[in-house]
């Protein structure tokens, strides 16, 4: 074999020998090195990439940030970083990230600018703040924020009478699963999640592809599992990294599950097989589920799944046998088909079916530390409803809807909302239908985005304020609910390179610019995270040197003595919901038949990589380094019929015309012949991302159609299909 | 005298690429380029299929033909454990060790010389893992001494199924896999 070629075949480790433009390590890339730091110091902060928040230990070397590992007395990252927690070096030095405070100079979305101080910048913005105030009320300046971050941004505009704050971390991911645990349990799954992973004999994924959906303590808890020889059960269309470490694969047609879900309940009810004490002590409507249950067969879920009836019943004894260690993973990103509560709904029902709620190799109790916020002046009392949900028309949703908020921005009903400060999530790509969030944008008097990268969100600004990346900040203190409780300190590790500022300091300028700095009491940050550590009994001074503070052990389980109580309307682990019978819906979940595409087409599906993280990353070098582009997973029976190769360029047509960026074809057994699969967040179209501009196409752009949840307002995307363009 | 390698369970290990990016940071390997990288080896016929996820890097070999075909001696065997490594200041770039390498485990490092995985012999020396090993998130990599019958390394070879990558080569690589 030529061991070139080999390589080449079999390396997708990105870089390859030939064609190596610019040279250099990322360390070089950029210069602002402190002469007066010699030697290697050490300091422990925790992690941006993702929202996961690991404890990480940043290595400066003659006052150059050198590397990060994870801090080994945190609980989230035990000592070892995701790859992006690894490669959060180059988000520091990243030569594409904004610099300086730009305001438009033409028209929205021609990404023009000048770059102002930020004395102008906030002056700007508070001009036009007031003017919304005077003219609309408060009410109408909006946000969205994602992660830790946005929290002293969304104090300074709730003191300005701000009530509508949303993020896409509800209805475009998580949202459905939580209300549909809600509505059985009485509590969501919460992030970090609760999942026992480390303790299941049985663990099941339904679309959860773990390891290449990389949320840290997730995947070393399921390589845990997978060593100690755990039962792993894989469903999905595609042949997931995890789907390589299962005794049952399960290659569902898209849209389906459901009907998986209550076949697999039916096996388990009329077999016998759930765990009856727990049930009878804890359940609520059992019979009437029973009976819900009795026409959902395997006979008849494989004409729906494909999945063979003795599949089905293999894999649901399967589980009945470790039970109640047997986990069905609730998943994360679940807003697929619009029916995603129900669903959600669904796999709590057959989690409590197996009585693992509460107990080991389950679901276990999250558990905190107790310390105070930040004794401020009260807000002012808002005098309208918030805008996202009106007339509850999505009862069950707990959190606000962005796509609420898009909306009464695009109509002006219930009323019209008239800025938008947009904090770290590029909405462009994180709301579906990218030309609606467009021409909800042309209806601002405001749009501000505070941002580390010149995103695509940040094109549409009228003002981009450049904020510090993590490893040159503080933020708030991080007062996690998890196994374990403690709390973290993010604390500056380098300095910003240009003129980029920390969150908090933005915030509380934009507030005194606002007339409103007697809610920011405090002089800076340390001031203020002082004043919680010491109500709370706690030394800054530990923090500061240890990045963790670990609080006393807590009982996660039943069995050591965490009350079984569930805060349902009946108390107990709702069977079948008499709120969602006389809120009009299926008491029980019911399976509906996903419209199918058109012919010819394919179902388009979306995950992630291990080494990115949303559209956030991909101009990162290291990351960018692992992977630069995306890849279109095609079939490879398909891709033969097509006469298509890997390697190929092709573009993407989806139903109602819209063309992507070239992507490059995988040719693979490791997926279904009647859906293609790639990787969010490539297909960058903002000027600033020069390194990632183009590279990939993007899910997102077609993502015009989505349903809606009926329940809950979210919008599940996995309703879009794609033909392939070949070119010339 | 010590002989260093190491064993990689493929059942636990992800592919997540963390011992790619550990490595980059560790040793300042330059943008474009990466000393290890991750092969997904997939069998069968969908849904028959099999995955073998593999951390791919230099296997340190015992008879190792770079080392061998090196005109200047650059390439040499290294008294701690047996690791194969360059002299930067001998090697004068000609390629022969990339073209003898059966692995494709060498490039030629913008500097000039030919670069490749060292298992981080300055943290070995002081007795740490290997960046890969240490960060690893899936704790599937293990290193130290094969001939060291108590070792990890040596134990976990014992006790579970494993391969090599073209023992054929007759390079007697010393990174295994667990299967």
């Amino acid at each position: 074999m030529n061991p070139l070629s080999r390589r080449k075949f079999l390396k997708i480790s990105g870089a390859t020998i030939a064609a190596a433009a610019a040279i250099g390590t990322v360390s070089k890339a950029l210069d602002k090195s402190d002469s007066k730091r010699k030697g290697i110091e050490k300091i422990p902060t925790f992690c941006d990439i993702c929202f996961w928040k690991c404890g990480a230990i940043a290595y400066v070397r003659d006052g150059k940030l050198w590397k990060i590992e994870g801090n080994p007395i945190d609980p989230l990252s035990k000592g070892r970083l995701c790859p992006r927690g690894t490669g959060g070096v180059g988000a520091h030095y990243d030569p594409d990230r904004l610099r300086a405070p730009l305001i438009r100079t033409e028209e929205r979305g021609k990404e023009m600018w000048k770059e102002v101080t930020w004395d102008e910048a906030l002056g700007y913005i508070a001009d036009k703040m007031q003017k919304i105030k005077s003219q609309y009320g408060p009410e109408s300046m909006a946000a969205f924020s994602h992660g830790l971050g946005g929290n002293f941004l969304k104090h300074t505009l709730k003191a300005y009478g701000a009530i509508n704050f949303a993020a896409p971390s509800f209805a475009q991911c998580r949202g459905p699963r939580d209300v549909g645990f809600r509505l059985t349990f009485g509590e969501d799954v919460s992030s970090p999640e609760r999942t026992d992973i480390r303790n299941a004999q049985c663990l099941v994924l339904i679309g959860s592809h773990l390891g290449e959906n990389m949320h840290n303590s997730q995947v070393q808890e399921f390589s845990e599992a997978v060593g100690n020889g755990a039962s792993i059960i894989v469903v999905d269309p595609r042949f997931s990294v995890a789907a390589g470490k299962a005794k049952f694969y399960l290659p569902i047609k898209p849209g389906t599950d459901l009907a998986l879900l209550l076949a697999w309940m039916n096996v388990i009810v009329s077999e016998n097989l759930y765990d009856k004490e727990y049930v009878e002590k804890y359940g609520f409507g059992f019979e009437q589920f029973r009976s819900e249950l009795s026409s959902c067969t395997p006979e008849w879920a494989y004409t729906e799944t494909g999945i063979e009836p003795e599949l089905i019943r293999a894999t649901a004894r399967e589980m009945a046998r470790y039970k109640p260690a047997t986990l069905i993973h609730p998943g994360r990103h679940v807003n697929w088909y619009g029916d995603d509560a129900q669903r959600s709904r669904a796999i709590a029902l057959l989690n409590a079916l197996m009585g693992s709620w509460g107990r080991k190799g389950g679901f276990y109790y999250p558990v905190s530390m107790d310390v105070p916020g930040y004794p401020y002046p009260a807000y002012p009392a808002p005098l309208k409803d918030k805008v996202d949900n009106p007339n509850k028309k999505y009862p069950f949703a707990h959190e606000a809807i962005t796509t609420g908020i898009r909306e009464a921005t695009l109509t002006g009903n219930p009323y019209p909302v008239k800025g938008w400060l947009v904090y770290a999530t590029n909405l462009i790509q994180a709301l579906p239908n990218e030309k609606i969030t467009r021409q909800a944008i042309q209806n601002l008097d405001l749009l501000v985005v505070v941002d580390v990268i010149p995103s695509e969100i940040a094109g549409w600004a009228d003002v981009v304020l450049p904020e510090s990346v993590y490893l040159e900040r503080y933020d708030d203190i991080n007062v996690e609910w998890f196994r374990d409780s403690f709390v973290a300190l993010r604390q500056p590790v380098v300095e910003s390179p240009h003129d980029q500022k920390p969150n908090w300091w933005i915030a509380k300028k934009l507030a005194e610019k606002l007339g409103l700095g007697n809610y920011f009491p405090w002089k800076d940050i340390e001031e203020y995270i002082k004043h919680r550590m010491t109500a709370a009994g706690l030394s800054f001074d530990e923090l500061k040197k240890n990045g963790i503070i670990p609080g006393a052990k807590q009982p996660n389980y039943f069995d050591e003595g965490v009350p079984a109580e569930f805060p349902t309307p009946s108390g107990k682990i709702e069977f079948y919901s008499v709120q969602l019978q006389q809120a009009g819906f299926d008491p029980v979940p019911k399976y509906k038949r996903p419209a199918p595409g058109p012919a010819g087409s394919f179902r388009l599906l979306y995950g992630r990589a291990p080494v990115h993280s949303f559209s956030r990353t991909q101009s990162n070098r290291i990351l960018s380094d692992m992977m630069s582009e995306n890849e279109l997973w095609l079939n490879a029976d398909v891709a033969g019929r097509l006469g298509l190769k890997s390697g190929d360029y092709i573009q993407l047509k989806n139903q109602d015309g819209i063309v992507s960026n070239k992507v490059k074809v995988k040719s693979t057994e490791r997926i279904r012949h009647d859906c293609v699969y790639m990787v969010h967040g490539f297909g960058h179209t903002a000027k600033g991302l020069k390194h990632a501009f183009q590279k990939g196409a993007s899910d997102s752009q077609l993502l015009t159609r989505f349903e809606t949840d009926p329940l809950m307002g979210g919008t599940g995307m996995n309703v879009n299909f794609v033909t392939i363009e070949t070119e010339g | 005298m010590a002989r260093f390698g190491m064993v990689i369970d493929t059942k636990k290990c992800v592919g997540c690429m963390d011992c790619v990016v550990a490595c980059k940071t560790e040793n300042d390997v330059p943008d474009r380029f990466n000393r290890d990288w991750i092969v997904q080896d997939v069998r069968g016929k969908n849904p028959d299929l099999q995955m073998e996820i593999r951390s791919e890097r230099c296997n340190h070999c015992d008879k190792p033909p770079c080392v061998y075909c090196c005109p200047t001696g650059a390439s040499h065997l290294h008294d701690l454990g047996g690791v194969v490594l360059v002299t930067h200041d001998m090697c004068i770039g000609c390629k022969a060790c990339l073209a003898a390498c059966p692995y494709d485990a060498r490039f030629i490092h913008p500097d000039g010389y030919a670069d490749k995985c060292t298992f981080c012999i300055h943290r070995i020396e002081k007795g740490l893992d290997p960046a890969c090993v240490s960060v690893c998130p899936a704790h599937c990599m293990n290193f130290g001494d094969l001939d060291d019958p108590n070792s990890r390394v040596s134990k976990l070879l014992n006790s579970r199924k494993n391969h090599s990558i073209m023992p054929e080569a007759g390079t007697s690589p010393r990174i295994f896999y667990l299967v």
